[in-house]
């Protein structure tokens, strides 16, 4: 298989964020989803049913299998959020936890 | 002190929503509009106030004509509110908001839903492992964000399939094939309706010219294709289907799905709007009466959320319901104006029917095997569904209740229409007798600790200076 | 379901209006004492309070009265997975009762010593150190609470649909969008008028929820049913962190973690309910209370999400105990209805005790309170 390579056919303003504590360059205007698939990664979170991986699906705020933790708080739909300098973003695992 | 109270409120910025507004506010209605995503535009055209002139040249003309809308929008005297999440409207037409993780309230005399289509569900097996999107999902990345996938492989049926390929073409980033679940026979089922199309015959030229581009690149296409299924661990690796006789495998990680567009009926089935099943386009509408109005009370849907049209007839009734309700509200509005929205919508709607009947859903996407998930969130498979209906329970809601299909996050919108159409069939009714689940509010989640802050009676504040389109 | 001619009388030994776990669950026991019965429902099975309510299989907290009936029926939870052959979703999990002031320990004490002099060892005492042992989650401020540790949960929807199925095995017919019109009664024998023909026999079961008040009332007996609309939240999966079912002394709120790991919140805030329409309506400025509660007793549930409001119509009476037994007019009518907010947990025996009144005459189960007499005027 040719791994299919998301890329960006232009160049805007850089800004970068944390994705389970590596850097992730995103520009300005991306949504946390655009900014991740850009970046190659797919898989976002684990179903709270099965376990199984889950990643973007719509890219309009339907469908909730993009659900990461930003900046501490759970059950963000990352392509909703737009990025900001400095965000730090997490795979959801499961139930989103609970802040202790 | 009591909620903010306006004339109109828009839910939507679409090309209905932001249209209307434009419009209402130039009658003297004062109107608010509200919208989940930070920028004008909805779907069709996301990222028009920021793509960049190589996006507009990749994206098209059709896309670019969406800038004129926003800026007459941003130019009107209509109160925007972007990042703004509408979760319940009571029935004395109470709207409840959350804007900048606050609830709040705002309390319209008249509402126009303009919240247009989701896509159909496309339940194969395979659809929920990463590297799957749907069309839409692929277009959005390369509207707001200038972001193309390489060797993409585009499955399903329907106009949009086609305009997803060329523009990923036009920006250097041919689809690896296009595999189209069109069942044989379709094409000529559609030329019936060619006289009427033809009414509106530039959208049958630009249909085909698309196709020929896409042929011209050089891009595969697999006609017919059945038993479409995703193959892959953690995520997709294949896409497996039969086509012209023969199995076939292409190896991918990144697949689009599409099987059309449908109205989303979360907010006119929360209001309690009656609904009615569209054979012809194989989902519900919201009943309409000839001035936008449902039947819930001062309630007013425009756009692709009453019926898919597309985005220029959208706008344009937009602006004609817009007109109704500043009627409605007691204004004197120009007849021939009204007139001319009218002539308008009916000409582009001429090549609906052709379009439907080419690109009603395949059946195989109605009918999903029995392993098959059906239900994202909940991991709900049709055959699970299936047993629970053999058992004797009556329609979706109990459904729900049972399996819990349509009780994740999404909330149904994504399972709904095949929960319900894999019901309907096993009963052997049609979907308007077996209905649809109930529409819950908030119909998007939101935290217990905003719920347990909020405070209906103080005043909303109003959007910031730098929010207001004015 | 049986093809239901359009006209023509079709003769039973009962026939039931409602069919909510009240009037399911006594045909399910009449059916099996060998009566034919009818259950005429005008929307479908459970779509109302048996469909809709927040599933507490809870014998905690109840009015004096209530205690017999609800002991009875927690025996028959016990074994309801053999009795229909559907587990229910049943889990048998604590009740707890929490005090935030030492005053209400003291009131929550008072009612456990009355129920020990009455002879009953079910509710019991839980001191702070006691209460944190149950529920580790419980916020600082809460001194005890008072707890019944073998109650329980279940699906409601799950359990009403099972037992019409297991009445239907019995032999039991349901009819469902099938409304009870115009009742009367000649040579002994009840006609209920429907779209669907006359339903005909002996004996007549009023179940009819938050609509039996009119029956009642169109039958000569006065019954001051209140339509309700008891809201509750669910929030979306998070990690286990409570194995009980949670109420408070002094504010309104049912509080449980599904197995599935949602929480559903719930208790006492009502929305609007439109019994003429059939509908009820969230109110969220009285769920806002709802949502602090829960959160003042429980902090770490700020970042849950709420996914989800709903809430049914059920028939609350002035004194908040429900009618139970024969109607005080008419020989051959039978009253269950009005619970008030609290007869899920009581329908398995409320069925029992209907099915042995109406089959024998008469019942052991201490049934007077319950009279429909109360309300004569
Ligand atoms: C949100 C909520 C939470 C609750 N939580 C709990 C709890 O945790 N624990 C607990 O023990 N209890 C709880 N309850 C109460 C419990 O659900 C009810 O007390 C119980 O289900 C009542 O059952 P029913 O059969 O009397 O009423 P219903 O389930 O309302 O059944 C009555 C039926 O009669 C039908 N009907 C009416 N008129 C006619 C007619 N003319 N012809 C034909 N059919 C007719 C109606 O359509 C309805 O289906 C709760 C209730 C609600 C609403
Ligand atoms: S990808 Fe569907 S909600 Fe974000």
């Amino acid at each position: 298989m040719v791994p299919s390579r998301a890329r960006r056919i232009e160049e805007v303003r850089t800004i970068s964020f944390e994705f389970e504590g590596l850097a992730v360059q995103a520009q300005e205007g991306d949504s946390v989803a655009a900014a991740l698939t850009a970046a190659g990664i797919v898989d976002l979170r684990d179903s709270p049913v099965s376990g199984a991986p889950r990643g973007i699906y719509c890219m309009m705020g339907a469908c909730f299998d993009c659900l990461v933790e930003i900046d501490g708080q759970p059950n963000r739909q990352a392509c909703m959020c737009e990025v900001r300098e400095g965000l730090v973003v997490r795979r959801q695992q499961g139930r989103a936890e609970l802040e202790l | 002190m009591s909620a903010r109270s306006v004339d109109l409120l828009v839910i939507g910025a679409g090309p209905a929503g932001i249209a209307a507004a434009t419009e209402a506010a130039g009658l003297g209605l004062s109107v608010s509009v509200m919208d989940e995503q930070s920028r004008p535009g909805g779907q069709i055209y996301r990222g028009i106030e920021t793509a960049s002139p190589k996006r507009l040249a990749v994206l098209g003309k059709d896309y670019a004509a969406g800038r004129s809308l926003t800026e007459s929008f941003r130019s009107s005297a209509a109160e925007y509110l972007p990042d703004t999440l509408v979760w319940n409207i009571g029935s004395d037409r109470s709207v409840d908001f959350s804007r900048g993780g606050r609830a709040q309230q705002m309390n319209p005399s008249a509402i126009l839903v303009a919240t247009g289509a989701l896509e159909r569900p496309m339940p194969i097996p395979g659809w929920t492992l990463p590297g799957v999107t749907t069309a839409g999902a692929l277009q959005i990345l390369l509207k707001s964000s200038g972001i193309v996938r390489d060797n993409c492989v585009l499955a399903g049926a329907g106009p949009l399939l086609w305009l997803v390929a060329t523009q990923m073409i036009a920006a250097g980033a041919r689809p690896a094939a296009i595999v189209e679940n069109l069942p044989r026979g379709r094409i000529v089922a559609g030329l019936r309706h060619l006289p009427g199309a033809l009414r509106a015959r530039e959208y049958l030229f630009k249909g085909l010219a698309m196709i020929a581009r896409v042929k011209a690149a050089g891009v595969p296409v697999y006609a017919n294709a059945t038993g479409l299924a995703i193959e892959g661990s953690t995520q997709a690796e294949a896409i497996t289907f039969s086509s012209g006789g023969r199995q076939h495998r292409i190896e991918t990680d990144a697949i689009a799905l599409h099987q059309g567009v449908v109205p989303n009926q979360q907010i006119t089935r929360l209001v309690g709007a009656e609904h009615r099943w569209d054979a012809a386009q194989a989902c519900f509408h919201p009943v309409l009466d000839a001035r936008f109005r449902t039947s819930a009370d001062s309630i007013y849907v425009a756009g692709d959320g009453a019926a898919i049209n597309g985005a220029r007839p959208a706008a344009l009734q937009g602006r004609l319901a817009a007109l109704l309700i500043a009627e409605d509200q007691g204004r004197r509005v120009g007849t021939e104006r009204i007139r001319r929205l009218q002539a308008g919508i009916a000409r582009d709607k001429s090549v609906r029917p052709m379009l439907e009947t080419i690109y009603a859903p395949a059946p195989e996407i109605l009918a999903p095997a029995d392993s098959t998930l059906i239900c994202r969130c909940e991991e709900v498979t049709a055959g699970e569904i299936r047993s629970v209906v053999d058992l004797g329970a009556p329609g979706p809601n109990q459904i729900k209740s049972m399996l819990r299909a349509g009780m994740g996050p999404c909330q149904g919108r994504v399972c709904g229409l095949a929960v319900a159409q894999i019901i309907a069939d096993r009963k052997g009714e049609t979907p308007e007798e077996t209905g649809y689940y109930r529409i819950r509010p908030p119909i998007k989640p939101i935290t217990l600790a905003e719920l347990a802050a909020y405070a209906p009676d103080e005043d909303a504040p109003r959007a910031a200076s730098g929010d207001a389109a004015a | 379901m049986t093809p239901a001619g359009r006209s023509g009388t079709r003769g039973f030994d009962l026939v039931v209006v409602g069919g909510g776990i009240h009037g399911s669950s006594a045909a399910l026991f009449a059916s099996l004492r060998g009566l034919s019965v009818a259950v005429l429902e005008k929307d479908t099975v459970a779509r109302h309070a048996s469909g809709t309510n927040a599933g507490g299989v809870r014998r905690l907290g109840r009015h004096h009265a209530e205690i017999p009936i609800s002991q009875r029926s927690m025996q028959i939870w016990y074994g309801i997975a053999d009795l229909l052959d559907d587990d229910c979703g049943f889990q048998i999990a604590p009740q707890i009762k929490v005090a935030e002031t030492d005053a209400e320990l003291a009131g929550l004490s008072q009612r456990a010593g009355e129920l020990q002099a009455m002879g009953y060892d079910h509710e019991i005492i839980l001191d702070r150190a006691g209460l944190r042992r149950h529920l580790p989650a419980i916020s600082d401020h809460a001194v005890g609470g008072l707890a019944s540790l073998k109650d329980g949960f279940a699906q409601p929807y799950k359990t009403t649909f099972a037992i019409q199925r297991k009445a239907m095995e019995k032999g039991a017919r349901f009819y469902e969008h099938c409304q009870a019109g115009r009742i009367h009664r000649s040579d002994g024998v009840w006609q209920v008028e429907t779209a669907d023909g006359v339903f005909a026999a002996p004996r007549l079961l009023n179940a009819a929820g938050a609509w039996a008040g009119a029956i009642a009332g169109a039958l000569g007996e006065a019954a001051p049913v209140e339509a309700i609309a008891p809201m509750m939240l669910v929030t979306n999966r998070v990690p286990h962190f409570c194995d009980a079912v949670v109420g408070a002394a002094g504010r309104p709120l049912s509080f449980k973690q599904m197995p599935n790991g949602t929480v559903v919140i719930g208790g006492g805030r009502r929305g609007r309910a439109d019994r003429h329409a059939n509908r009820s309506e969230i109110l969220f400025n009285e769920l806002q209370l709802t949502a602090e509660t829960a959160m003042s007793l429980f902090p770490v549930m700020r970042s849950a999400s709420i996914v989800r409001s709903w809430s049914g119509v059920e028939g609350r009476m002035p004194d908040d105990i429900p009618v139970i037994g024969p109607s005080a007019r008419h020989e051959g009518l039978y009253h269950a209805f009005g619970f008030s907010a609290h007869g899920f947990q009581m329908g398995p025996g409320v069925g029992e005790l209907m099915a042995e009144l109406i089959a024998t005459g008469a019942t052991q189960a201490p049934i007077t309170p319950f009279s429909i007499a109360r309300f004569a005027v």
